[in-house]
């Protein structure tokens, strides 16, 4: 599962930061993930549960924040809000719409001890 | 017990706990080994492509097929990523370009750590052409970059012609398509224009190709692109 790797990556994240600030237990954890990456919010909580177990991390609260998804409408000309990187332009109704925005994922911040 | 945070300690400070700003991209290790790999290649005039479908496609048919046909026009190195055996790294080898299997495992996608690694077992000359072959997953890999010029991805005509709406992430981070095995078209519902037109949906830069591997057709066009994405690297 795709989200495991990611969950791997975030603990990795996590306890680089954590060994640097010299922190003994990593009470939270709040991420970005944008609403057209390709993470499943459920599946990435289940993975970070599963993959903290054991860490520094274990049991810490998971946040996650949902960035929009922003596209470029080369017919208007017009940055658009989009859901998905098939959506057609909200205005014109085209399908000319390049993914701009929303695809990011990020550890944003922790909350330490 | 302390109401505020749970804590066993009755008399004490909150200034233990505090809050660090990171703002690191998930992906970042994966992408430093990318960007290393990239220059390397950079470095050698490598042109190096990530070829990525459906279990099924036949990206290895297709690999093996272009492998025959540049033998004694341009060195061709390849890595099969599968995640098991080394079946397909045998079938190139028989084909008489130099491969290397990795097995991920249970891993559902490449990493540019590994990829990294089969660069420097394979070794390839300058100037030539490296293909790397995904797993078989049309979702997984899409996030993972390993340093490749361009992904590729192949979409069959045995597959839904409505695949590119179903996983449009994939369709959105490679720049050709390849429609693969166009000899079926006359037994199959395929509308390839329609499936084309879907994957422009995603990305409207996505260039189309149409291939078999079996009868040649599109072989020409296809070796043609790789000839130009060649060329481009050695410059």
């Amino acid at each position: 599962m795709h989200e495991m790797a990611l969950a791997e990556s975030v603990l990795g994240i996590v306890e680089d930061a954590a060994r640097r600030e010299r922190a003994t237990r990593v009470r939270a954890v709040r991420l970005e993930i944008g609403r057209l990456a390709n993470v499943e919010i459920e599946a990435m909580r289940f993975c970070f549960d599963a993959v903290t177990r054991g860490s520094v991390a274990e049991a810490a609260r998971l946040e996650i924040d949902e960035a929009p998804g922003a596209g470029w409408c080369m017919r208007c000309a017009a940055s658009v809000p989009i859901d998905s990187a098939v959506d057609a332009c909200p205005r014109c109704g085209e399908y000319q719409v390049a993914v701009t925005g929303g695809t990011q994922m990020k550890v944003k911040e922790l909350e330490l001890e | 017990m302390c109401t505020t945070c749970g804590c066993e300690e009755h008399v004490h400070d909150h200034t233990h706990a505090r809050t660090v700003h990171l703002e690191e991209n998930i992906l970042a290790k994966n992408d430093a080994y990318a960007a290393e790999n990239r220059r390397r290649l950079a470095a050698r005039g490598i042109f190096a492509l990530n070829f990525v479908s459906s279990p099924g496609a036949g990206k290895t048919t297709l690999l093996v097929k272009t492998v025959e046909a540049l033998a004694g026009r341009l060195p061709v190195a390849v890595i099969e990523g599968d995640q098991q055996t080394s079946l397909d790294a045998e079938r190139i080898r028989a084909a008489g370009a130099p491969a290397i299997q990795i097995n991920t495992g249970k891993g559902c996608h490449l990493d540019a750590h590994a990829v990294g690694h089969a660069l420097e077992d394979l070794a390839p000359e300058r100037g030539a052409l490296v293909m790397i072959e995904n797993v078989g997953n049309l979702v997984c890999p899409a996030d993972f970059d390993l340093g490749e010029a361009h992904k590729v991805v192949i979409l069959s005509v045995t597959e839904g012609e409505d695949k590119p709406l179903k996983y449009p992430n994939m369709f959105r981070v490679a720049d050709l398509m390849i429609v693969h095995k166009t000899d079926l078209l006359p037994y199959v519902s395929f509308d390839v224009d329609k499936c084309i037109g879907y994957a422009r949906r995603a990305n409207p830069a996505i260039e189309a190709l149409r291939v078999s591997s079996v009868s040649g057709d599109g072989m020409p066009e296809w070796l043609g692109w790789l000839a130009r994405g060649v060329g481009e690297a050695r410059a």
